[in-house]
């Protein structure tokens, strides 16, 4: 935590939680898909179900789909801005099992066809914690800049991304890997000291065992 | 390690750096993240011209989407505008602009999380209203900020800000004795009567409990930001009058956080004890989600 964030963040309120994390979630999901939203199943757990309206989170979580950071004022008029930008989403409540009070998970389509689905929690002070990414568990907080990788679990598949970073002279911070089963899906979050540059990303994917990559540089 | 884990090591640092409180937390705060000073200062004058901005733009028509919250600060405003203010210019300006401030986060407009969005009113009231009356340049407003920010973060990282963890004591509870070491700044004290009056201001706050109407941040909230503000004042004139803290201020803040742990989780942004657990409120709350 550093000092801007116990003064601060400048936030559209009512709500650090439940508006300004709600925002970032929606931000981040937004940058996992990759391109703009097409479509958005969006189901709330818990404390999110309970007080969406009341606090805005509905509204937050399109402002974030949209691009909106967590001090636009566009923020309580999202949904209008979600009809004139070809938006459409859905609310509704669910039971996400083993998770945080305020979790959310967002099934989205991107215009170019992209899908992902992100189950992510609002942790306090407008800090978030995605948990799940395409029904593979991971934990990472958008803190950092973040690159995410989704590949088929092969051995050299690790190596090989250390190599490109260490080639693009990245320090890296932290290193998850995650998989289903042996061989099967995998993905890998990287977390970063120096903002990632495009063309990192872009090398990433030339690997062979790469299905996605993205990156998530704080704003 | 973040920024100061107890008030003691930040006086001492003052001494060390020999600056004044305000350019110790600017300084060691930059450093650590990697940031020059000059970036960090701009950062901190955009915070207090968005709490201004807030208040420019205040709407008195303006109203919650639940209906609880709006108009309040303006009936405020009219009333020590009329000169009818017991506590005179300077109360009447800063519980208008406490409320004001909660309102505006109730209604969805910019605000600057100070330490929350909950208590993002305290700060803001204290300053502008000092500003009003003393004719505080901004520059002493941005000095002001870095020491509630100093206090802010031993507090955060010895005991909480958040309400769901600690109740509100944690929330307006902080912000207050922020707001009190500001004042005491503003006014021409020390360092030392700033954590006195950091320490009284959390010590009178103590126990008071997370209990927000349905769950949302707008009853109690919007008002305890003004008796925050107001508690802040009381600290801050006592310290500056030489009143002393009998309890030191680190030990005051652990002791919030040991009561943060005892508290049951109905009165810790539950929305069920207290103030929320009245049949009125529970009414409301019904009403509000029921369908
Ligand atoms: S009652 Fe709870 S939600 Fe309201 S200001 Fe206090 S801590 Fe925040």
């Amino acid at each position: 935590m550093d000092i801007f964030d116990l003064i601060g963040p400048v936030m559209v309120g009512p709500s650090s939680s439940h508006t300004a994390g709600a925002v970032r979630i929606g931000l981040v999901t937004r940058k996992l898909l990759g391109e703009d939203v097409k479509d958005a199943k969006i189901e709330l757990h818990g404390s999110f179900a309970a007080t969406a309206v009341g606090h805005g989170t509905d509204r937050a979580l399109i402002a974030g789909l949209l691009g909106m950071q967590t001090d636009d004022e566009r923020i309580p008029e999202s949904f209008d801005h979600a009809r004139d930008a070809g938006l459409s989403f859905c609310f509704s409540n669910c039971n996400l099992r083993d998770a945080h009070p305020n979790s959310v998970r967002l099934t989205v389509k991107g215009i170019n066809g992209a899908q992902t689905c992100v189950v992510a929690a609002s942790v306090g002070g407008g800090r978030i914690s995605v948990r799940e990414l395409s029904g593979m568990p991971l934990q990472f907080a958008a803190e950092y800049p973040t690159i995410i990788i989704q590949n088929d679990d092969q051995p050299g598949s690790v190596a090989d991304v250390s190599r490109v970073l260490a080639e693009e002279n990245i320090n890296i911070g932290t290193f998850q890997v995650n998989r289903s089963v042996r061989g099967g899906d995998a993905i890998m979050v990287i977390e970063c000291d120096a903002p990632i540059e495009p063309h990192i990303v872009e090398h990433i994917r030339t690997l062979s065992c790469i299905r996605k990559a993205v990156c998530i540089n704080p704003d | 390690m973040a920024v100061f884990d107890s008030v003691k090591e930040l006086l001492a640092a003052c001494e060390a750096y020999v600056l004044p409180l305000w350019e110790t937390v600017q300084s060691v705060s930059s450093q650590q993240a990697d940031i020059t000073k000059e970036e960090s200062w701009d950062k901190m004058r955009y915070r207090l011209q968005v709490m201004h901005q807030a208040c420019v733009n205040y709407d008195p028509l303006q109203h919650s989407a639940s209906g609880l919250v709006g108009g309040d600060a303006q009936k405020v405003r009219s009333y020590y505008e009329e000169k009818r203010a017991i506590g005179g210019d300077f109360m009447g300006r800063m519980l208008s602009y406490a409320i004001m401030m909660g309102e505006c986060n109730a209604c969805m407009h910019r605000i600057v999380a100070a330490p929350t969005a909950g208590a993002c009113g305290v700060i803001p009231a204290v300053l502008l209203a000092y500003a009003d009356i003393y004719e505080a340049s901004e520059e002493e407003l941005i000095r002001a900020l870095y020491v509630t920010a100093g206090f802010g973060m031993v507090i955060a990282n010895r005991a909480s800000i958040s309400g769901a963890e600690a109740g509100c004591q944690a929330e307006i509870g902080s912000a207050s004795a922020m707001a009190a070491a500001a004042l005491v700044h503003l006014h021409g004290g020390d360092a030392v009567q700033m954590a006195h009056a950091c320490a009284i201001a959390l010590k009178n706050m103590m126990g008071l409990v997370c209990d927000p109407v349905a769950g949302l941040v707008e009853v109690p909230c919007v008002k305890r930001n003004a008796a925050g503000a107001m508690n802040a004042l009381c600290a801050a004139e006592l310290a500056l009058a030489g009143v002393q803290s009998r309890i030191p201020c680190d030990e005051v803040i652990d002791a919030m956080r040991v009561v943060g742990d005892q508290m049951h989780a109905d009165l810790r942004e539950t929305g069920r004890g207290g103030i929320a657990g009245s049949p009125t409120a529970q009414a409301f709350a019904e009403k509000f989600f029921g369908n």
